[in-house]
């Protein structure tokens, strides 16, 4: 028989956070704090809204681009928040979760050998989708001393002529570092200087402990060069929906709604109509969730600095990433023996690019008792390294 | 900048779901230092904002038996007192868990607990309805307990997560 699969699709290494799954699986009493998605369910008044949508028969397509009341809702939305003003008819699009937006909005603006700006450690799928939309990813491996942001002299190092897209992965997962009003600037003014389109995908803008969250969107010249990227799975802890949004130039959403129509028709009908109460009457949601991850975010960083563990103070996302070079192991060897010492699963950082060597991606997304069973198991984990030296 | 009473609000916010939590543990959470956590919970002992540390029960689970109910009553306010005495006269009896003075149809709800159904009904009608100012009680049993001081008592503890995700 001839070989039924694409050279492209073979050839793209699977998620590297698969072959740990799949260890922790076969360890039904592990604690896992690996994982990226919000403890809390979906708050009742959303769900409500869900299962009112069924009941009176809204069980049909809606229009490729998504309902229109949720894209006007989108709009004022982004307005409020990151004060950028989009037109609801044309530079909006809904999509099955942030990551269908990653991928059409690569496919529709790459041609083939166009370099894509990837800085990582970043989320798992800008590198795949880039290849399959026929471009080139370039890493810009980020430091643990700039506690994780683009400098502009990264950026300007990697820029060649062939450079056309740079996604911005802020507030990040997996080190939780954001990008301040400032840091943006500088990046925005290099982007308008040098002509380059950003990704920006913002999916945890909500969750920012540091001040309100800032878009590059939102800074000079940047409106007409930025693809925004947000959705409703870690704001108002809506994963299973899959529901997410992009809002851009018109000329880009409008070809990403074509490859949008043609592989997905549009985002799940009961999803969007759910998502409309969700941006209607959820800020107090929102809150309440924010105020909660931020307690847990300040246990960590206290119970790292008790067992002198070093971690840069992340301000975003749910995520700590302490640094374990001082044990003298990959991040996978310390990540493997932590699992079967203590029964405790937390993600290597070279699952998110090779620069996450050295450190290991804590989730906070659980509640404080278990962090804090979890941290307890951590102490005497790395006590017991600590006295093998 | 924050005000005393933002760190009281967010200090009550927190205890008024996790009352266990350690003094050095809720400093930490809420970025706080511990001498002003203390100082602020011995504040707001004294001062009768927090009346007390309780355990929320599910007796349903336990062998014990506990029988509930929800009181309905109607009283003639008496002069110069208003509902204050008869109110003070019922919440006394250390069978009754609460009374609240209510708006609408009648005008004292008392909630009480008792071993048995017998226990709460001579309740009622030896000590409550015999009150000179008790014009009427309708008493409610309690047939089960779904949802209490904002915990679902049938919600279980599993995760419906996967265990790993990017």
């Amino acid at each position: 028989m001839r070989n039924p699969l694409s050279d492209t699709i073979v050839n793209i290494k699977p998620s590297g956070i698969r072959k740990f799954f799949d260890i922790v699986a076969d360890m039904p009493d592990a604690i896992s704090l690996g994982v990226g998605e919000p403890d809390f369910e979906t708050p009742w008044h959303i769900r409500d809204e869900g299962i009112y949508a069924l009941e009176k028969g809204k069980t049909f397509y809606t229009s490729n681009s998504g309902l229109k009341e949720l894209r006007a809702e989108i709009c004022n939305y982004l307005d409020r928040k990151i004060g950028v003003k989009y037109e609801p008819l044309s530079e909006v699009i809904i999509t099955v979760g942030g990551s269908e937006a990653i991928d059409i909005g690569l496919r529709a603006m790459l041609n083939p050998g166009d370099e894509v700006l990837i800085p990582q450690p970043s989320y798992v799928s800008y590198e795949p989708c880039t290849i399959l939309a026929g471009g080139k990813p370039v890493f810009i491996p980020l430091k643990e001393e700039n506690e994780f942001r683009l400098t502009g002299r990264e950026l300007l190092d990697a820029i060649t002529d062939k450079t056309k897209v740079l996604i911005m992965p802020f507030p990040n997962n997996p080190t939780g570092a954001i990008m301040d009003k400032d840091d943006l600037e500088e990046i925005a003014k290099i982007c308008v200087e040098k002509d380059l389109i950003v990704m920006s995908d913002e999916i945890y803008s909500e969750l920012s402990y540091h001040g309100e969250h800032v878009s590059i969107a939102a800074m000079p010249g940047m409106r007409e060069r930025t693809v925004l990227i947000n959705g409703f799975s870690k704001a108002f802890a809506m994963t299973g929906w899959r529901l997410g949004y992009a809002c851009g130039p018109k000329e880009i959403i409008e070809q990403m709604t074509k490859i949008h129509q043609f592989a997905i028709m549009c985002a799940p009908t009961t999803s969007q109509y759910a998502a409309v109460e969700a941006l209607k009457n959820g800020d107090d949601d929102v809150k309440m969730m924010r105020e909660s991850y931020d307690q847990r975010r300040r246990f960590l960083m206290q119970a790292f600095k008790d067992m002198k563990l070093q971690c840069f103070e992340p301000f975003g996302a749910f995520y700590v990433f302490p640094c374990i070079k001082e044990f003298g192991m990959s991040s996978e060897e310390f990540c493997t023996r932590f699992l079967m010492e203590e029964k405790v699963a937390v993600v290597p950082g070279t699952a998110f690019g090779d620069s996450g060597e050295g450190f290991v991606r804590v989730s906070y997304a659980y509640s404080l008792e278990k962090l804090k069973l979890a941290m307890g198991k951590l102490n005497n984990f790395i006590t017991k390294l600590r006295g093998e030296k | 900048m924050m005000t005393d009473s933002n760190i009281r609000e967010r200090i009550l916010a927190v205890i008024e779901k996790n009352s266990r939590i350690e003094i050095n543990e809720l400093a930490t959470v809420l970025g706080l230092t511990e001498i002003t956590v203390a100082n602020e919970i011995k504040a707001l002992e004294e001062e009768g904002v927090i009346c007390g540390y309780l355990t929320m029960i599910d007796w349903e689970k336990t062998s014990i038996e506990k029988v509930s109910a929800l009181i309905e009553v109607r009283v003639t306010p008496q002069r110069g007192q208003g509902f204050d005495t008869i109110a003070e006269r019922i919440y006394k009896y250390p069978e009754v868990d609460a009374v609240y003075l209510i708006s609408g149809g009648y005008d004292l709800l008392v909630c009480i607990e008792g071993k048995t159904l017998k226990e709460v009904s001579s309740f009622v009608s030896q000590k409550l309805s015999t009150q000179e100012s008790v014009l009427s009680t309708a008493t409610h049993f309690i047939l089960k307990k779904y949802k209490d001081h904002g915990i679902d008592l049938n919600k279980g503890l599993e995760d419906g997560r996967e265990l790993i995700t990017p």
